[in-house]
């Protein structure tokens, strides 16, 4: 009997744990997840993109505020940007940070993960999960994730690694496209990238 | 004077002659006043990577085994240490100099004079520092963003701090037999590119454009580094002048040519 109880406690904690899951405990979870799989993988590990944008488009992906981030990549021409122009955007991008992070994906061998200490009052809505990646003969390098509290829980908005914000990098990088070429330019490059990274694998 | 004593006061002289431009000029990023000389530059170097370094890196690391590599970084992270323990002290980082000095001691006599990391094993973690980022510290500005030849990424004021303190504290550099420095200063370069083949080549399918990429990448890294991984949010003055993006539409709205 008390060990039937104890499975029962044992059993309820990942259920009470889905509802209302603390950011770093899911990104932890998602991490762990993602890197049993990646081990397991033949195909992963040698570069096959189909599998690894599967991999990172349903387990990655829902964990993103892609709007968000998009918004502010694009900074003040996303107002300027026509709804049309905006929903575009918002795909080309989000095709690049999957193609990005398939890329990132498939380069893991055996670093571990280590996450560091949550720093969070119960009532903050913008917190940031510390990470470091560890791998044999390299320094450790930091991957932060920059996560806010939506209706549908934890979101990621940004992830820096090394100290690098990749959504803030893009930021500079389609101002600076905008400027030569405007939005639409900005948009014809994006998709560019993307088919040329599509054909080019 | 020997040829690698003249690259470097190459460096130096368009190091010097690229800030002095750097008055002159406006335009472009801020920051980044000498983007059209840096982006010379840029493709000089990048052409130099895809037909030299990268190609030798790649070699380097399909023939020599992973155990290998490693104890090649171990053994130059050791070397470095010794610099990075310095720059510590110099900014006050006591504790963290204190470490560093511990790490060279334990790698050195336990870790077959620096083969093996068990420093970091015991849970002394490695710090990244050089006299570019003491100079942050201390509160010099960054100075105009530069490219500078080989070496790729920098400022004015880590581009002076790298060419003449870093390298002359560079124990490598510094080393009085020329034909050994050669050798020990091409493994190190080799060794570094290889270990950051991936992370390029990730970079490389990122970026729209390269240039604007890495400045940005550079940019950050080093203001995260100043602040040891923890800097403070940028103000909103920081981030206006940083992307700048007003101004530029406007420009664009009223028709004058950007560059």
């Amino acid at each position: 009997m008390k060990y039937l109880l104890a499975l029962l406690i044992a059993l309820s904690v990942p259920v009470a744990l889905a509802q209302d899951t603390a950011p770093d405990v899911m990104v932890k979870n998602i991490t762990a997840e993602v890197i049993t799989i990646v081990k397991q993988d033949k195909d992963i590990q040698a570069g096959k993109s189909k599998k690894v944008t599967d991999l990172v488009e349903t387990r990655i992906l829902p964990h993103f505020n892609f709007t968000r981030m998009t918004q502010i990549a694009v900074a003040v021409n996303w107002r300027r940007a026509t709804p049309e122009q905006q929903k575009l955007l918002a795909e080309e991008f989000k095709a690049l940070l999957v193609r990005t992070y398939s890329n990132a994906l498939s380069l893991y061998r055996d670093q571990s993960v280590e996450f560091k200490p949550l720093r969070m009052r119960p009532d903050d809505v913008e917190i940031t999960v510390r990470s470091e990646i560890k791998q044999k003969g390299a320094q450790p390098v930091t991957l932060d994730y920059d996560m806010e509290k939506t209706p549908a829980g934890w979101k990621v908005f940004d992830v820096k690694v090394g100290g690098v914000s990749l959504i803030t990098n893009y930021r500079e990088d389609f101002a600076a496209q905008v400027r030569e070429s405007g939005i639409d330019g900005l948009i014809k490059a994006l998709a560019s990238k993307n088919r040329g990274a599509r054909q080019g694998k | 004077m020997t040829l690698s004593c003249l690259i470097r006061r190459l460096v130096l002289a368009v190091l010097l002659a690229g800030s002095a431009a750097g008055c002159a000029t406006t335009g472009g990023r801020p920051g980044d006043p000498l983007e059209p000389i840096n982006r010379v530059v840029f493709d000089f170097n990048d052409v130099f990577d895809r037909a030299l370094m990268r190609p030798v890196a790649q070699g380097y690391r399909a023939v020599l085994p992973e155990m290998v590599r490693t104890g090649v970084t171990n053994v130059f992270s050791n070397i470095e240490d010794v610099w990075i323990a310095a720059n510590n002290l110099l900014q006050g980082k006591v504790e963290n100099g204190l470490q560093d000095v511990m790490r060279v001691t334990i790698n050195t006599v336990f870790g077959l004079g620096g083969l093996i990391d068990v420093a970091s094993d015991a849970g002394l973690e490695k710090h990244n520092e050089d006299f570019g980022q003491t100079l942050g510290r201390w509160g010099v500005g960054n100075g105009p963003y530069l490219v500078l030849p080989f070496l790729g990424p920098s400022n004015l004021r880590d581009g002076i701090a790298l060419l003449g303190v870093d390298y002359a504290a560079d124990p490598v550099w510094s080393q009085g037999h020329i034909p050994t420095r050669n050798t020990l200063y091409a493994t190190r370069s080799v060794n570094n590119r290889a270990n950051a083949l991936d992370a390029v080549s990730v970079m490389e399918e990122a970026a729209l454009d390269k240039y604007r990429f890495v400045r940005g990448s550079y940019m950050q890294r080093r203001r995260s580094l100043i602040y040891d991984g923890d800097p403070p949010r940028e103000t909103d003055e920081e981030q206006r002048s940083s992307s700048a993006l007003p101004i530029v539409n406007n420009q664009v709205a009223s028709g004058h040519p950007i560059r």
